[in-house]
């Protein structure tokens, strides 16, 4: 098997070129969708190193865990550290959601921050199977502030773990996405308990309010394929053929961004047809998440109650019924009964009203140490939403016009941005 | 057959037992969503691939992940310490420069003249110009690149669909198709006649051992990396994806 990245291929998509504006703003694609997608083309991103010094470590499971069989190869948290040879400061980076420690993005804030001097420390979402299965508490992940206070616990145990191979001078937080929201309620729970009194806090495209964005991507995936979720194999075979057709073209290929942007250039795409796909990424993830609380939980929900796996049987069925549901569904009919459970009084708009930057919005609006990176054309927002965080925010929040939903992560101005947000 | 590789194969069957998928008509207990109520015959699935031999692939998966994290990624690990860039460059485009002989063969069987011009052409110039085949120039100064072909392809390109998915040990990913035309090369194209090794010598192994380092320094995918539970899904609907384009091209 070649190089593939699977996502990459699996999220990838086709048919577009959109005209390049003339702009103060030099992000090259205006389209939120295609630039979700296909993220910034290498000759406009940030010089940053290849290598860097970087150690993988594995944190073991919370006491008392005990890992199912069919999750053998997840013994242990997985982290890493990229180090400097001299005291410096430590930036602790959270992946987005159903992202690893190791993800592309992450791997875009390991190499910046290294560059500028810092420690770093990446972590995966705690919507990360990997997380779920050996760093969640309840087991039930999505819900902001007990992802953030099991993240919190796991700085902590990190912290004392590499305290011999580092000298912090002092500490700092980052995170995109769903990792953006989560260290901003990270950053209050600490105000609290007072561990790492961080002095920099930033947000990069963070959720207003996770249930919003979790709607708005559920609607991609289902409402733009001609036929229904039913007719998805049709839609997946006509992007593939697309692929198939620009694989026959070239003489060198590697599926990659690069390979996206061309066929971006050369073709006219709709939103309708790049919608499914960002919503299939989603969903992808969802999925992974779903399944792996209904094992921890023995949950019975698509998996029957006491059932053992095996790692011989097949797991294709429950994911095909997994991502069939949704996370949607999810929410109704395991998220809010597990915590309805816990207090009888929560309704299910407090629950969403939980998930919510909005429901620490005194914290945001007082706190300097917090700062956010946002796009007015994020496709996770609902509009009006990235107003109100800049409007809270106010000139500690940067809104460039374009770039999706942390599409143009490392494009040069934002990795000039981010990291000054933390040296200046 | 290559007797280190038929042993692994026996040690990966007997470790996995042959396993069966269970009876998924006797469920242990209640389940809210059961398959039978959400998935429908008359839809077709993109994840789905024929894998009549499921359980048996997955436990040569888990095998291949074993020997990845114990066996293999360390020898890599300590290959790319010792061997200095150039010189791991330079097996690998050796290697490459051999398997010109496959694709060659592999273009006249399909009838393409250009890519078999192609591969003779890259074959000739970097067999002298190349200094035996470790020097790519083709590539580098004529950028005259290499096309992949194999017997899978070829029977591909007939008409022959991929068969039952297989995964083989530690090469991973197949089909009943792609693995026999792996298996039928290895034995139509002997390198070390070709390169006149003296047979069952440490020269062989040492051969073997090193294409084996190369081809696995060629693959960025680690096991269980992507995270996600349905992992055995995603690789095996990308494996065929992937060699739908390859027979296409």
């Amino acid at each position: 098997m070649k190089k593939i990245s699977i996502y990459a291929l699996l999220i990838s998509s086709l048919f577009g070129s959109y005209s390049v504006q003339a702009s103060a703003y030099g992000y090259p694609i205006t389209d939120s969708y295609a630039a979700t997608i296909i993220g910034t083309p290498a000759k406009y991103r940030a010089q940053l190193p290849g290598k860097i010094p970087l150690k993988v470590y594995t944190l073991p499971p919370i006491k008392g865990r005990k890992i199912p069989e069919v999750f053998w190869y997840q013994q242990g948290m997985k982290y890493s550290l990229a180090y400097q040879d001299h005291a410096a400061p430590l930036i602790f980076s959270i992946a987005g959601t159903g992202a690893g420690y190791h993800s592309g993005k992450m791997q875009i804030i390991n190499k910046a921050f290294y560059q500028a001097g810092f420690h770093v420390v990446s972590l995966s979402s705690p919507t990360h199977t990997n997380f779920e299965v050996n760093a969640s508490t309840s087991g039930i992940p999505g819900h902001l502030p007990e992802d953030s206070a099991d993240l919190y616990q796991v700085m902590q145990r990190v912290s004392a773990r590499i305290s011999e191979k580092v000298e912090v001078t002092d500490y700092h937080l980052i995170g995109y996405s769903l990792g953006g929201a989560q260290a901003a309620f990270v950053a209050k729970l600490d105000e609290q308990k007072k561990v790492f009194n961080f002095k920099k806090v930033l947000m990069i495209n963070p959720p207003l309010n996770l249930y919003h964005s979790v709607t708005i991507l559920d609607d991609m995936l289902e409402n733009n394929i001609p036929g229904g979720l039913d007719n998805f194999n049709t839609y997946y075979q006509a992007v593939m053929d697309r692929f198939s057709q620009e694989y026959q073209k070239v003489d060198e290929i590697k599926f990659n961004n690069e390979f996206l942007y061309r066929i971006y250039k050369e073709d006219t795409p709709g939103r309708k047809q790049l919608a499914p796909l960002i919503g299939l990424s989603f969903r992808i993830s969802s999925t992974n998440m779903i399944f792996t609380a209904d094992v921890m939980n023995d949950l019975g929900y698509v998996v029957p109650k006491g059932s053992q796996l095996t790692t011989t049987e097949s797991l294709t069925d429950y994911g095909k019924v997994t991502t069939r549901l949704g996370f949607s569904k999810y929410f109704d009919e395991i998220f809010y009964p597990h915590f309805k459970k816990q207090d009888p009084s929560l309704t299910r708009e407090k629950l969403i009203f939980a998930e919510s930057l909005k429901s620490i919005e005194g914290y945001l609006k007082a706190s300097a140490k917090i700062g956010m990176i946002h796009n007015a054309d994020d496709l996770i927002m609902k509009p009006g939403e990235v107003d109100y965080l800049q409007q809270l925010l106010g000139d500690r929040a940067k809104v460039y016009p374009y770039g999706g939903h942390c599409g143009n992560m490392d494009y040069k101005d934002n990795v000039q941005y981010m990291v000054r947000f933390f040296t200046e | 057959m290559n007797k280190p590789y038929a042993f692994l194969l026996i040690l990966a069957l007997g470790l996995t037992g042959c396993a069966a998928t269970p009876d998924k008509s006797t469920p242990v207990g209640p389940v809210m969503h059961p398959a039978s109520e959400i998935l429908r015959d008359d839809v077709v699935y993109a994840v789905d691939v024929y894998d009549p031999w499921e359980g048996m692939n997955r436990g040569i998966y888990k095998f291949n992940a074993k020997f990845d994290q114990h066996i293999f990624l360390p020898a890599l690990g300590a290959y790319e310490t010792i061997l200095p860039g150039f010189a791991q460059k330079g097996l690998t485009n050796f290697f490459s420069n051999m398997s010109e002989i496959r694709n060659v063969m592999n273009s006249i069987l399909q009838l393409k003249l250009e890519s078999t011009l192609i591969g003779t052409s890259r074959f000739l110039i970097n067999t002298t110009v190349g200094i035996g085949g470790f020097w790519d120039p083709s590539t580098d100064l004529i950028g005259l690149y290499q096309r992949d072909e194999d017997l899978g392809q070829t029977l591909g390109y007939w008409g022959f669909g991929q068969g039952p998915y297989m995964v083989l040990p530690i090469f991973g990913p197949s089909s009943f198709r792609d693995g026999f035309g792996f298996l039928a090369e290895f034995f139509i194209i002997d390198d070390i006649k070709i390169l006149g090794l003296k047979e069952r010598s440490w020269e062989v192994y040492a051969y073997y051992g090193i294409m084996g380092l190369d081809m696995r320094r060629a693959v960025a995918f680690r096991y269980y990396d992507t995270g996600s539970p349905f992992e055995y899904e995603l690789v095996r609907m990308l494996y065929t994806q992937k060699r739908k384009f390859d027979i296409a091209r």
